[in-house]
Parts: C-alpha cells; sequence; structure tokens
C-alpha cells in the first residue's frame, strides 16, 4: 500500500512535469493553435508573423464581453490578412480566457508571452486589465484595451484603450441630462460589486449637482442579487424619480425595465454603453425599451458604410449582431495594424522595442473605425471620442443628434 | 547512529520535497527553461500550498469542516494590502514593509478567527460547516463597502461610497469599495513564499505532534472522552481554528502582493475559493499534509496547462476531478489498488527468491 502510494505519487509528478515539458514545446513552434484564427500564418513561416495577443473571460459570467471581443478582433485580423497583412506582414491572433479573474488573467497574460506575444489586446474587463497592465508595464509589452473602462487600466505610458473611461461616461451623462432638461429628480441603480457600474455612479454623483440634478434616490445591487429589482426600483418611485440612471450591462437592464413595466413605473430610463445589445436579449420584449437612452460609441444599425461592412460580416461569420465589445474590438486591431505601420515595425522586432514604438505611433494615427470617426489618442492613453446618445424607438436604434 | 522516530522521518520527507522542489524551479529559472506561465504560477502555488496545509489543520486534524477559509485570506489580504499602500512612502524598504504586512496580517486574520471561532466552535459538523460559509461570506462583502481614503486630515471611512468620505480634493482612496485596492506594491517572491510555506510546515507539524495537538485530535476522535480527561475543549478548539486562520491570512499577504489589484469577487475569496481550498485537502488526503501540498500543486497547475484545449479545459478539469476523487477514495478502487499491490509485492518478493 505504502509504496504503491510512492509509485503513485512519482507517476503524478512524472505526468506533470512531462505535460510542463509538452505543454512549453507546442508553445515554441506554432503554439495557440486553439484560437488561432488565421490560417496563412503557417506557410510563411512562424518568423515573419506578427503576434497579437488577446485577453478575456470566454467562460464565466462575463463571457459574451470576451468572446465578442474575440470574434471582433479576428475579423479585423481576418481581414487585414486577406488584404495583405501589416507592412506586408501577416498577423497571428491568439485570444486566451481569463475567467474576468485578476489573477487568471495574469496566467494568460504569461500563456501569451510564452507563445512570442509582441502587442497585446486586452484585457477585456477592468480589474484584471489593471493586474496585467502592470505586469506589462514591467515586461515593457505595448497593451491596447478594447473595453477595460476603469481608470486605472491605462495608469501607465504604454497602456492605451478604445472604450470610453468610467468617470468620463458619468460625466457625460450627467451633462447631458441636464443640459437637454431631461429631468430633475433622478434615481440611480447601479451595481455594487462592478467596478465599471461603481465608477459610472461616482462620476455621475459628482457632476449631478453642477447640472441641478438632485439624486432622489440611490440604490445598490451586487453581483450575486441581480435578478430581483423590485426594491430599488420601488424606491425610485416612492422618491418620485423622473429618471432612472442605469450605470450597468444589459442583461440586467432588461430585468429592471421588464419589473418596471409590472409595477407601472415609467420613467426616463438612461443608461450607458453596457446597455448596448439590450434588443438582443432573448424573451425581451422590445416595446419595453421604447424611448430607452444610451451612451454609446456604436450603433449597428447606423447608415455608415463601414459599419454596415462591419455589421454583415459580423453577421455572416458569427451570426448575431456585433455588440460595442466587438465594435471596439474591431477598432482596437485596426488601430494597432495603423500604428505598427507608421512606427514601421517589423516581426522580428523585440516586444520592448515595439512597445517604445508604438507608444509614440499611437498619438501620431488618426483611424476611422466603426465606433468612431476620425479617431486619436493622447499620450495618457484616452481616446478623442464622442460618445453618441441613442434612443430606442420602434424596437431600434436611433442616434440622437 | 539512532534509528530515526517514524514521525521525524516522514516529517523530513515532507520538509525535503519542498525544498527539492524550490531548489528545481530555482534551477530551471536561472537556466531560463521555466515558461514565462510557469513562472508567474510559482508564487500563487506557495499561497495555495499554505492555504491548504492550513485549511488540513481545521479538517483534518481538528475534524471541523470549515467552508469559511477563504474569509480569513481576504482579512489577512485586505488588511496587509492597506498597511503596504499607506506605508509605500515611509518604508521604502520592500522587506521590512513585507515582513510588517506578513506579521500584520496574519495577526489580523487570526484574530478574526478568535472572534468567529468563539461562538462558531460552539456547534458542530454540518451546522459549523454552513456557519463559516456565512462568516467567509460576510467579510467578503464587507471588504465589498468598504471605503477608506486618506489627505491631510488622516483616515476617512464610509460604508457607502466615495463622495460620503467627505475627503479633501488632494486626497487619496486607498480601498474603494467594490474596486478594492489597487497599486499593491509587488513585493511577493518565490522565495519567500518558500520560506513561508516551510515556516507553515513547522508550525502545523509541531503543532500535530506536540502535547496540543494530541488534545486537539483526541477531540476530534471523541469529544466526551477528551473531556472526562480534563482536555479544555474549547481552548484547543479554538486554538486549532485561529493558528488556521493565522496562516490563511498569510497565503493572502502573498496573494495581495502578487497582483497589482485586489477585489473581493466571489471567485477569489468567495465560497468558491473555500471549495477550492477544501478539495484540495480532500483530494490530498484528510489529515495528510504532504498530500495537501502535491494536491494544491496540481490542482492549482492543471487548468492553467490545460489552456490548449481553451473552452473544454473546464470540462476536462472537472472530469479529471472526479476521477482522481474516485481512484482516491472509492472503496472499490482502494480494493483494487490494494490487490494490485499485493500482486506487485507478491512479484517482487519472488523475484527476489528466485536470486
Amino acid at each position: 500500500m505504502k509504496n504503491w502510494k510512492k509509485g503513485l505519487s512519482a507517476l503524478v509528478v512524472a505526468a506533470m512535469a512531462m505535460s510542463l515539458v509538452a505543454g512549453c514545446g507546442g508553445k515554441g513552434d506554432n503554439g495557440g493553435s486553439s484560437n488561432d484564427s488565421n490560417s496563412e500564418s503557417s506557410s510563411s513561416g512562424s518568423e515573419t508573423v506578427i503576434k497579437i495577443g488577446g485577453i478575456g473571460p470566454t467562460t464565466g459570467g462575463a463571457a459574451i464581453y470576451g468572446e465578442a471581443v474575440k470574434n471582433g478582433a479576428e475579423l479585423a485580423v481576418k481581414e487585414i490578412n486577406e488584404a495583405g497583412g501589416i507592412n506586408g506582414i501577416q498577423v497571428e491572433f491568439n485570444f486566451q480566457d481569463d475567467e474576468n479573474d485578476a489573477e487568471k488573467a495574469v496566467n494568460a497574460y504569461n500563456t501569451l508571452k510564452d507563445w512570442g506575444m509582441q502587442a497585446l489586446l486586452g484585457t477585456v474587463t477592468s480589474a484584471p486589465c489593471v493586474a496585467v497592465g502592470e505586469v506589462a508595464m514591467s515586461d515593457n509589452m505595448f497593451l491596447l484595451t478594447p473595453s477595460g473602462t476603469a481608470v486605472d487600466c491605462v495608469q501607465y505610458d504604454n497602456a492605451f484603450r478604445v472604450c470610453f473611461s468610467d468617470p468620463m461616461q458619468g460625466l457625460e451623462s450627467a451633462k447631458y441630462i441636464g443640459e437637454n432638461k431631461l429631468a430633475e429628480k433622478v434615481a440611480v441603480i447601479y451595481d455594487s460589486s462592478d467596478v465599471y457600474s461603481t465608477g459610472i455612479y461616482q462620476a455621475f454623483a459628482e457632476e449631478a449637482p453642477n447640472q441641478n440634478l438632485q439624486l432622489v434616490a440611490t440604490e445598490a445591487f451586487t453581483a450575486e442579487s441581480k435578478t430581483d429589482f423590485s426594491v430599488q426600483l420601488q424606491k425610485a418611485k416612492d422618491a418620485g424619480a423622473e429618471l432612472v440612471f442605469l450605470p450597468f450591462y444589459y442583461s440586467e437592464a432588461a430585468l429592471v425595465l421588464q419589473q418596471a413595466a409590472g409595477i407601472k413605473y415609467e420613467p426616463i430610463f438612461f443608461g450607458c454603453d453596457g446597455m448596448d445589445g439590450i434588443l438582443a436579449v432573448d424573451g425581451f420584449e422590445a416595446d419595453l425599451a421604447q424611448d430607452l437612452m444610451f451612451l454609446s460609441p456604436f450603433t449597428p444599425t447606423s447608415e455608415e458604410e463601414a459599419i454596415q461592412t462591419f455589421v454583415t460580416d459580423f453577421q455572416a461569420a458569427y451570426g448575431g449582431t456585433p455588440n460595442q465589445f466587438a465594435a471596439d474590438a474591431y477598432d482596437g486591431i485596426y488601430a494597432l495594424k495603423a500604428a505598427m505601420e507608421r512606427a514601421d515595425v517589423s516581426a522580428d522586432m523585440s516586444v520592448s522595442d515595439i512597445c517604445d514604438a508604438l507608444k509614440t505611433a499611437m498619438t501620431e494615427i488618426t483611424i476611422d473605425g466603426v465606433t468612431a470617426k476620425s479617431l486619436t489618442w493622447e499620450a495618457n492613453g484616452e481616446p478623442s471620442k464622442e460618445p453618441m446618445v441613442v434612443k430606442i424607438a420602434d424596437g431600434d436604434y436611433a442616434v440622437v443628434e | 547512529m539512532k534509528k530515526m522516530n517514524k514521525i521525524t522521518k516522514s516529517n523530513l520527507i515532507t520538509y525535503v520535497m519542498v525544498i527539492v522542489i524550490y531548489i528545481a524551479a530555482q534551477a530551471m529559472v536561472m537556466t531560463g527553461n521555466m515558461s514565462s506561465l510557469m513562472q508567474g504560477l510559482l508564487v500563487p502555488l506557495c499561497a495555495y500550498v499554505i492555504l491548504a496545509v492550513s485549511l488540513n489543520l481545521t479538517v483534518g486534524i481538528l475534524g471541523e469542516l470549515s467552508l469559511g477559509h477563504a474569509g480569513f485570506m481576504c482579512v489577512g489580504a485586505f488588511i496587509s494590502a492597506f498597511f503596504s499602500k499607506c506605508m509605500m512612502d515611509v518604508i521604502p524598504m520592500a522587506g521590512l514593509r513585507y515582513f510588517l504586512a506578513l506579521v500584520i496580517g496574519a495577526a489580523a486574520a487570526g484574530v478574526c478567527g478568535i472572534l468567529i471561532g468563539i461562538p462558531v466552535l460552539r456547534l458542530k459538523g454540518d451546522y459549523l460547516a454552513i456557519v463559516t460559509l456565512a462568516f467567509g461570506e460576510i467579510i467578503k462583502n464587507i471588504m465589498n463597502i468598504l471605503f477608506i481614503g486618506k489627505d491631510a486630515n488622516g483616515f476617512h471611512f464610509s460604508t457607502k461610497d466615495v463622495m460620503s468620505l467627505g475627503m479633501e480634493p488632494e486626497g487619496k482612496v486607498i480601498i474603494n469599495g467594490p474596486q478594492g485596492i489597487t497599486g499593491t506594491p509587488k513585493d511577493s517572491t518565490f522565495t519567500i513564499g518558500v520560506i513561508l510555506i516551510l515556516l507553515t510546515l513547522f508550525i502545523v507539524l509541531n503543532l500535530i505532534h506536540s502535547r496540543s495537538g494530541r488534545a486537539i485530535m483526541s477531540i476530534r476522535d471523541n469529544r466526551i472522552a477528551a473531556e472526562s480527561i480534563g482536555i479544555n475543549v474549547t481552548k484547543y478548539k479554538l486554538m486549532a481554528f485561529s493558528i488556521s486562520a493565522a496562516l490563511a491570512g498569510v497565503a493572502g499577504v502573498i496573494y495581495a502582493h502578487n497582483l497589482a489589484t485586489l477585489t473581493a469577487q466571489p471567485k477569489n475569496f468567495g465560497y468558491n475559493m473555500s471549495i477550492m481550498i477544501l478539495v484540495f485537502v480532500v483530494l490530498g488526503g484528510i489529515g495528510n499534509i504532504r498530500g495537501s501540498i502535491i494536491a494544491a500543486i496540481v490542482l492549482t497547475l492543471l487548468p492553467e496547462l490545460l489552456r490548449g484545449l481553451s473552452d473544454y479545459r473546464m470540462l476536462i478539469y472537472a472530469v479529471v476531478l472526479i476521477a482522481m476523487m474516485l481512484f482516491n477514495w472509492s472503496p472499490k478502487a482502494i480494493e483494487w489498488r490494494e490487490k494490485y499491490a499485493e500482486k506487485f509485492k507478491f512479484r517482487k518478493k519472488a523475484k527476489a527468491e528466485e536470486v
């Protein structure tokens, strides 16, 4: 028995060592086959490929955002490769799962580093992005997050983002509501366990007094109690709020709207970019969202040609309408392409050299993306984007001028 | 030379195993043979090993099922990260600051263990498990509503939001509610982690084989008999529970000082984590310290090594877990193993006789 156990432990150790070696070996040559979006890369050889990594949740509660980013980025990479690549070099994209967890995100980052990543598009969610940002800074790895909205995501000079920051969205929302005199009595419902939601709420609450907005009710919920909003809505109703600000994602917002209709409460509902995609929720009646307003960088129904092509291609490739995460990732890849072309990046440059080159190139480029026209970046990592206010009318999105 | 005591020998094997793994890992890092992924995993591994060993003290030695272990880790992590963040300018020496953070984290978690232990240890079995689960969640949720800021006037506390801290404009928010603490110095290193593992092992193994340890185990085996021979049940239970909590706090300190961001999510400090640690202990063998170490290492590495399978890795991980549990603990499997082992032994003996 004893001997047997020793044998087993030796076996386990051996198996682990083997898998370790095997894992490393696999990563060395052509790795990342799991999420490889590009089949042409193998023919051109591994030295002449620019490797871009991506990190985001593809499992767990935040998986829809990670999947969207992954698909959006893969679509862009495919298009770039078909058009001849960056500076004539093919691009390889490898997307790793982080389960929306800071520790796993760092693991994913290290996996990508082993694979030979030269620039990072990620991470998708805020808290992991801060953790990865710290590691990326010490490695001098260029980081462009498609949707990490927290302020700290881009605290270092090697980090840039495609989306709005949390405070900016809160500020813009308050300004828009105040300037257009949508309401005076405002209620806020927010997810106190979520960085994104709390960040927007804080900025909103700070700006509200300047816009003569009166916060009559502030109700929080957490990730563990996000199915029943009747208490929060009832409080907002009792306080006489004319407008309810919902700075969180559409899946919860759909429930809020349904439950508000249940208690016959019809204020103006106002959301942020996370609201985008609400009409695609299964079993959600579009007329509940009638007159719902939200800030968004991206509307899939826009008439613009670039957006139309993106939406059609995305639907053809993955089914379903792309949301703003996919759009941000799509623009992110094109921004990387533009910056790499500007900086004349070649495949054999080291990570650190690429990063230094991209840092300056990033502030010099202008791209026409699907989330904004003539998008530019400041050295502090923030994009120059004006949020559009989208209003839902007759089951469709429409931009409010 | 006197023949070594069986217990001493077993303990020695455990220490040597840790040291050998350490040397092997260090050698691989030095020679550049270790992938970045593995290098990044070294420090978390230390934290998980300490967690598994410390929980084994409660589950294996004290014999009480605790489902709130991540809560103590959370206390250690937050208190120490808070300390390090505040003292970043005051104590520029990383080593000293980290040492103090460790002491403070362990002490805070230990005190929490005592406070929670006093009411909880009156219960036993399933009831105790559920109450510890509740306490773990309470700790996590408190961390999620806590806002602490610092400005020229000192510290400001709030449980509502940043605005109600009422700070001066230049004030800095240190604990930002659900956003937790960001910018903790990255002080944890593999070497310190291994030293802490050895220290944990030293404390736990010596406790087990001491007079107190035997008292604790006698409570586990028969509470009434232990009481009848004059063992102070409450004292020893509380002792094991708080030591276990303090060691979990140490693991929390390592965890917090390895990542730049610390948030109390269900994933890292909720019941998910508590159950994860329990899985390490159960798989490694309840009461078997060396087993806990191996199980913690294997189960932490497994999902990372399976990354190549992308989304299937979750499924494979679960299947492997079921298979390993069955193989280790199902009566039929044990029977089969014993039979096989006997055959093996018999063959060996036969061979030896032939020679």
